[in-house]
């Protein structure tokens, strides 16, 4: 009973740690905010230019992040190898 | 006061969720509840980084082949920014894979303690 | 434990839909470039019909439509195409994943070469992704242990 109520005054105080720091965030939805002026207008204008492929989503996933995506398959790969290791036991 | 809440409206959803998926790591007993928290917290964040990509008036992020339809050439402001969605696939896809192997970690601990109750394992460990 | 209940009309629904589903996880797969979709997404939904087949069926009927052993090559198969066609950009002369070298081998322009680039590994995320979801799966189904699965409903079919 008392690690429940420890554990909702944690759990609220951490959340209003975060909500003190939005108020200094961008509005919603604004076309004006840091995180869409930098590199993303480059990816927008120049993905049929530079890969002849017209999704910006999957040129930025298979082309100019393939690193990423190739670390990614082989994270889902070793996930399936692990649940075979823990379960799969040869039979007496 | 009002309008501040109002206009960010969509990180306050998304840290109340954080908050409710933290709760229930912390408070509940049971294994498989705290591993339902933990994908709760897992989901929400990625609906927070997603939300961070919008933007008014925006369209769909992909270019038209057909000559003359109104997607073909779009200026960078008209576009939903594609970044945050291709970041969180990975992230869903990885999320996929802890609750795979922890699924499999539960089974294995079931068939050693017989329970999954927090309390009664760590009574069992402390014989 | 998988236990074998009769259902005439889920039965019946399952053969209908299957091959239709596996249909649209290809067509999803190959359109990733025009519209949404690409290999995460086409293999999980081809996944999702082979997991049908062991809900509907039992999972004798699904092991005989998809063997265990395809199974483990088709996990590394997908991981093998796409590391190999990075491989073969930098055979060919160019960085590791830089796929306007591939216009050395296929007869398009280096441009149009980055789009049969990523259409290759696509495929290969998607093959991976299929065969890893079913096999995750299997296993936290049957416990690990499918042999005795599939022994106890050879069991069950033979009391009937």
């Amino acid at each position: 009973m008392i690690g429940k109520i420890v554990s909702i005054l944690i759990a609220i105080f951490a959340a209003s740690a975060l909500l003190i720091g939005v108020k200094d965030f961008p509005k919603w939805a604004d076309p004006n905010q840091p995180a869409s002026l930098h590199v993303s207008p480059r990816y927008i204008e120049k993905t049929v230019e530079e890969t002849a492929v017209p999704n910006m989503v999957t040129s930025v996933l298979a082309d100019y992040r393939g690193y990423d995506t190739m670390f990614e398959t082989s994270v889902i790969f070793t996930a399936g190898i692990a649940v075979m290791m823990f379960l799969r036991r040869p039979h007496k | 006061m009002l309008e501040q809440i109002v206009s960010r409206y969509n990180y306050w959803i998304y840290i109340i969720l954080i908050l409710i998926g933290f709760y229930g790591m912390m408070a509940k007993n049971n294994l498989l509840k705290k591993l339902i928290g933990m994908n709760i917290f897992q989901w929400a964040l990625i609906l927070y980084y997603v939300s961070i990509g919008a933007k008014k008036g925006g369209t769909v992020p992909i270019l038209s082949e057909e000559a003359g339809s109104p997607f073909e050439h779009l200026k960078a402001i008209q576009c939903v920014n594609p970044l945050p969605h291709v970041l969180m696939l990975t992230a869903i896809v990885v999320g996929v894979a802890t609750t795979g192997i922890a699924l499999a970690l539960l089974i294995i601990i079931y068939r050693r303690y017989g329970t999954l109750e927090e309390d009664e394992i760590i009574e069992e460990l402390r014989r | 434990m998988i236990s074998k209940w009769e259902d005439l009309i889920i039965e019946t629904l399952c053969r209908f839909l299957i091959p239709f589903m596996q249909t649209y996880s290809l067509y999803v797969l190959v359109h990733g470039h025009s519209s949404p979709g690409g290999g995460f997404q086409g293999g999980c939904i081809m996944a999702a019909c082979f997991i049908l087949l062991v809900i509907a069926y039992d999972l004798n009927e699904a092991k005989k439509r998809f063997k265990e052993k395809i199974n483990v090559i088709f996990c590394s198969l997908g991981v093998f195409i796409y590391a190999g066609t990075g491989w073969a950009c930098l055979l060919l002369g160019g960085n590791f994943l830089d796929y306007g070298k591939l216009s050395l081998i296929l007869p398009t322009d280096p441009i149009k070469a980055r789009y049969y680039g990523m259409a290759s590994i696509e495929t290969g995320v998607e093959i991976t992704v299929m065969a890893i979801m079913v096999s995750i799966f299997w296993d936290l189904v049957t416990g690990g242990k499918h042999e005795e699965a599939l022994e106890e409903e050879n069991a069950r079919a033979d009391c009937k």
